[in-house]
C-alpha cells in the first residue's frame, strides 16, 4: 500500500490523538469502595429558605450593627476602607434606595430616613444563576442561592445580572483587610465574587443564620414552602413587601414596614 | 545545509538552556522530606489514624480534598464516611488542620521539596502553630 | 505562507517592533494587575464592568463586519470584492483575538478560564458567547488561509471551504446577537433591557467594521503595491452609510422610548450620559463628542459627491469609527451601571494601568492584523493581474 506524505501525517496525527484520548479515558478511577458523603445529622432541611425582616424591631444603630457584624465577623468579610472595593454581605440603606421607585415625597419623614437591612434575596428565579457561565453560583435544593468560590472565574456577569446589588467582588487580596479572622471559616481569594449564603454552613449544624441569631427576633427565618413555619405564619398575619418584586425574580426576603402610629387614624398602630 | 553555522549555534544554545536545571543542581543533595506528626492533637489521639490510611493519603490527598470541597460546597454534604466506616467532618481548616496544625513541618515539607504551591491557602486560613 | 511576514521593509519592521514594545509594556502592567487585582482599575462594586468589557463588545462588532464583504461576494457574485474579502476575514481574526484578550484581562481568575468549557452551562449567554466567538475565530482563520493559499497557487479552494463560508454568514450575525444578549436579558438594568439591543449592535457593527476596513484598505494601497480597488472601496462606503443611518435611527428609537415614557429606570442612564445626574457628569463631554462625530460622518457619507472623494470618505470613516468606539466601547457599558441598583451614582473612569493594558491589547490586535495583511498583500502582489476564482 503506498501513501503520500500528507496521508501519512493525517493518519499519524489521528492515531496519536486517538491513543492519547483512549489512554486518558481508560485510567481507572481511584475511589475507595466504602467511602460515602452524607449530610450532617443536624442538617436543617427546607424547600425554600426565606427571611422576614421586621423593620419595627430595628430601632437603634446598635440593632443594625450587631446583625451586620455577626455576619461579617464569622465569615471573614474584609474591610478595605473605601467604597470602591467594598465587600458587604449584609448592610443597610434607606427606603428610596432599598425600594427605588416606591418612595414618595410626602411619605412620613421617619420612614424616609429609617435604614432597611439589605442582603441577597436568594430569589427563587435568580438571574445571577441564569447567567453564570460555570455554575459557580447555583441554586441548592433548599432554595439557597449558593456561591462556589473555587469555581468562580471572576467574570462578574452575576454582578451585572443581580437587580439588587447584593454581590461584591474581591478587587484586592482580602486577607490583609480582615482584622480578626475567624479560624473556623475560610476567606475568599482575590478575583472572585462573594455574597450572603444564608449561613448554609450553620444550617448544616442545625443553627440559625448568624444575623437571625443576633437580631433578637427582628429577623425571622424559615422554610416558606412549609405552611407551619414561623415565616409563613408571620407572612399570613402581616403585610410585607419585597424589593423589585415586579421583575419576577421571586425574592425570598420579605419586609414588614415600620409605619408610624400617628399616621394611622383611630390611634391603632400596626405594631 | 544552508545557514549551517547559525543552526548549529542555535541548537547548542537550546541544549544548554534545556539542560540548565540538571547541571545547575548537580552535586547538590536535597534531604528527603520528613513531615512531622508530633502535634498536640495527634499526640492525644488514642488511635493514630488519619481520615484514610497513610499510603492512600500520601498519593491521593489532593483528590480527596477536591472531592471534599465539591461535596461540602456544591452538595452541602459535610459528613465523610471513610473506608472503615468512621465519620469525619469535611473541613480542611477544622478537621485536617486540627490534627496537622503544624503546616510548616508537615504540609510544607513535601510541597517545598517537589516545588508545589497548592492554592488552598489563598482562601483557607492556616492554623496558628501551637507551641509544643 | 506565514514566511511572507518575515520579509519586509525597514518601515515594516519598525512598525512590528514598535507594536511589540507596546505589547511588552502592557504585559508588564498586566502582571501588576494579576498580582494586585482588578482594584488597580477604575472598577468598583457598583460599576463592575468598564473599559475592558466595553472594548470587547465593540470589537465583536468589528469582527462580525466581515460578513458585509462575504455576503455580496459569495452570495451575490459581486466580483468587485474578490480581492478584498480576505482583508475582511483577516480583520475578523484580529478583532476576535482582541476580544478574547480583553475578556482574559478582565477576569478575576483568568487561570480558571477552562471552567467555562469544563462545566458548560447552556442557560448562560456568556457560555454561548465563548462558543460562538471561538468558532468564528476558527472559521475565519481556516477560510482566510484556505482561500488565500488557493489564490497563491492559482487554483480553486478545496470543496470543503464553500460550506464553511456559507456557515460563516449566519455565524457572524450570531456572534454579535449573542453578545447583545449578554446585556438585553438582565432584568434589573433598564438601559440595556431592550429588544433592539441586538439590532443596534448589528447596525453599529456593520457601520464601524467596514469603516475600519476602508481606512485599512486605503493604508494598504498607500504602503503596498496592492490596490483593493476604488470601486470596491466605494461599495463598502455605501454599506457603511446605510448601516450608520440604521444605527443612529435605532439609538434615536431608544431615546424616544426613554424620553416619552419618562420612566426613571429608562431616563436616568441617558440623563447621566448626556446631561449628568445629581451633579455627576464625567461622561457628558465624551458622549456629545460621539454624537457630533456621528452627525459629521453621516453628513460626509450621505451625499454621494462627498463620499466619492476618497479623502472625505476616509475622514467620514475615522469620524464614524471614533464615534462608535466611544458609544459602544464605553458609554453603553457605563450607562448600564449608572445609576446603580439603588438609584445612586458611582462614577467610573479608567485608571492609567487599565488604559495601558487596553492600548497594549489593541497593539496585539494590530500586530496580528499587520502579519496577516502582510501575508495577504504579498500573495496579491505575486498574483497581480491574475483573475481570481473562489
Amino acid at each position: 500500500m503506498s501513501m503520500d506524505r500528507r496521508q501519512f501525517l493525517k493518519i499519524a496525527g489521528l492515531s496519536t490523538i486517538g491513543i492519547g484520548a483512549g489512554w486518558i479515558l481508560s485510567r481507572p478511577g481511584e475511589f475507595l469502595e466504602a467511602s460515602q458523603f452524607l449530610q450532617t445529622k443536624e442538617f436543617l432541611k427546607a424547600k425554600q429558605w426565606a427571611m422576614v425582616v421586621d423593620m419595627r424591631k430595628f430601632k437603634t444603630e446598635e440593632d443594625y450593627k450587631k446583625v451586620i457584624d455577626a455576619c461579617h465577623k464569622i465569615h471573614n468579610v474584609p474591610d478595605f476602607g473605601n467604597p470602591k472595593d467594598e465587600i458587604k454581605w449584609i448592610w443597610s440603606d434607606t427606603f428610596e434606595h432599598a425600594f427605588p421607585g416606591q418612595e414618595s415625597e410626602f411619605m412620613p419623614e421617619q420612614m424616609k430616613h429609617k435604614p432597611f437591612v439589605l442582603l441577597c434575596n436568594h430569589c427563587e428565579n435568580p438571574p445571577c444563576v441564569r447567567v453564570c457561565p460555570t455554575k459557580a453560583t447555583f441554586k441548592r435544593k433548599d432554595g439557597i442561592t449558593m456561591q462556589d468560590p473555587h469555581r468562580c472565574i471572576g467574570c462578574r456577569y452575576c454582578m451585572a445580572a443581580c437587580p439588587f446589588g447584593a454581590r461584591s467582588f474581591n478587587y484586592r487580596d482580602p486577607k490583609p483587610a480582615i482584622k480578626e479572622p475567624n479560624p473556623e471559616y475560610p476567606t475568599r481569594m482575590i478575583g472572585v465574587v462573594e455574597k450572603c449564603t444564608f449561613c448554609e454552613e450553620r444550617l448544616a449544624k442545625g443553627q440559625m443564620p448568624a444575623c437571625v441569631e443576633a437580631s433578637n427576633g427582628a429577623l425571622a427565618f424559615g422554610d416558606i414552602s412549609d405552611p407551619n413555619s414561623e415565616v409563613r405564619k408571620i407572612l399570613n398575619a402581616n403585610y410585607t413587601i419585597r424589593r423589585k418584586a415586579e421583575l419576577g425574580t421571586r425574592p425570598s426576603v420579605y419586609y414588614i414596614l415600620d409605619i408610624p402610629t400617628s399616621v394611622v387614624s383611630g390611634g391603632e398602630s400596626n405594631a | 545545509m544552508y545557514d549551517g553555522g547559525k543552526i548549529l549555534i542555535g541548537i547548542i544554545i537550546f541544549v544548554l538552556f534545556v539542560t540548565f536545571p540538571f547541571y545547575n543542581n548537580a552535586g547538590k543533595v536535597s534531604a528527603k522530606p520528613e513531615p512531622k506528626l508530633d502535634t498536640p492533637v495527634i499526640q492525644q489521639l488514642a488511635e493514630k489514624k488519619c481520615v484514610e490510611p497513610k499510603e492512600f493519603m500520601k498519593a491521593e490527598h489532593m483528590q480527596l480534598l477536591d472531592d471534599w470541597r465539591d461535596s461540602a460546597i456544591r452538595e452541602g454534604k459535610r459528613v465523610y464516611i471513610n473506608s472503615e466506616g468512621k465519620e469525619f467532618r469535611i473541613s480542611l481548616q477544622n478537621t485536617c488542620m486540627n490534627c496537622h496544625s503544624n503546616k510548616k513541618e508537615f504540609c510544607d515539607k513535601c510541597h517545598n521539596y517537589v516545588a508545589v504551591k497548592p492554592y488552598c491557602w489563598t482562601c483557607h486560613i492556616e492554623p496558628k502553630e501551637k507551641q509544643l | 505562507m506565514l514566511e511572507k511576514a518575515l520579509v519586509g521593509s525597514k518601515r515594516y519592521w519598525t512598525w512590528i517592533f514598535f507594536l511589540l514594545g507596546v505589547v511588552g509594556i502592557g504585559f508588564i502592567t498586566y502582571l501588576q494587575q494579576f498580582k494586585l487585582g482588578l482594584g488597580i482599575t477604575g472598577l468598583s462594586r457598583d460599576v463592575s464592568w468598564g473599559l475592558y468589557i466595553g472594548q470587547f463588545t465593540f470589537l465583536v462588532g468589528v469582527a462580525a463586519s466581515a460578513v458585509m464583504l462575504v455576503i455580496p461576494y459569495y452570495l451575490h457574485d459581486f466580483k468587485k470584492f474578490s480581492k478584498i474579502v480576505i482583508l475582511g476575514e483577516f480583520l475578523a481574526v484580529s478583532a476576535v483575538t482582541m476580544c478574547i484578550l480583553f475578556i482574559f484581562v478582565d477576569m478575576g481568575q483568568p487561570m480558571r478560564i477552562m471552567n467555562v468549557m469544563l462545566h458548560p452551562t447552556p442557560n448562560s449567554v456568556m457560555f454561548w458567547d465563548s462558543v460562538v466567538l471561538g468558532g468564528y475565530l476558527g472559521l475565519n482563520i481556516i477560510i482566510g488561509w484556505a482561500t488565500l493559499h488557493a489564490d497563491k497557487k492559482g487554483t480553486m479552494p478545496a470543496a470543503w471551504v464553500k460550506p464553511l463560508i456559507y456557515l460563516s454568514i449566519p455565524w457572524a450575525v450570531s456572534i454579535h446577537t449573542v453578545t447583545a444578549f449578554l446585556y438585553a436579558g438582565l432584568p434589573g438594568r433598564h438601559f440595556w433591557l431592550s429588544a433592539i439591543m441586538a439590532a443596534r449592535f448589528l447596525a453599529s457593527a456593520f457601520a464601524g467594521g467596514p469603516a475600519l476596513l476602508i481606512i485599512l484598505a486605503l493604508i494598504v494601497r498607500k504602503f503596498t503595491k496592492f490596490d483593493p480597488g476604488k470601486e470596491a472601496i466605494q461599495a463598502i462606503g455605501k454599506i457603511v452609510t446605510y448601516a450608520m443611518i440604521a444605527n443612529v435611527f435605532f439609538l434615536l428609537l431608544e431615546i424616544f422610548t426613554a424620553a416619552y415614557s419618562t420612566i426613571p429606570g429608562h431616563t436616568h442612564p441617558f440623563k447621566y450620559l448626556y446631561f449628568g445626574l445629581e451633579g455627576h457628569a464625567r461622561l457628558v463631554p465624551l458622549m456629545w463628542t460621539s454624537s457630533i462625530l456621528a452627525i459629521v460622518s453621516l453628513v460626509l457619507l450621505i451625499f454621494p459627491a462627498i463620499r466619492r472623494n476618497e479623502s472625505m470618505l476616509a475622514l467620514a470613516c475615522i469620524s464614524l469609527f471614533v464615534s462608535l468606539w466611544i458609544d459602544k466601547g464605553f458609554g453603553l457599558i457605563i450607562g448600564g451601571f449608572v445609576p446603580n441598583m439603588f438609584e445612586k451614582v458611582t462614577e467610573y473612569w479608567p485608571t492609567l494601568p487599565e488604559t495601558i493594558i487596553t492600548i497594549s491589547v489593541w497593539a496585539v490586535g494590530f500586530l496580528v492584523l499587520t502579519i496577516l495583511y502582510k501575508v495577504a498583500v504579498s500573495v496579491r502582489e505575486e498574483t497581480a493581474g491574475v483573475e481570481l476564482e473562489h
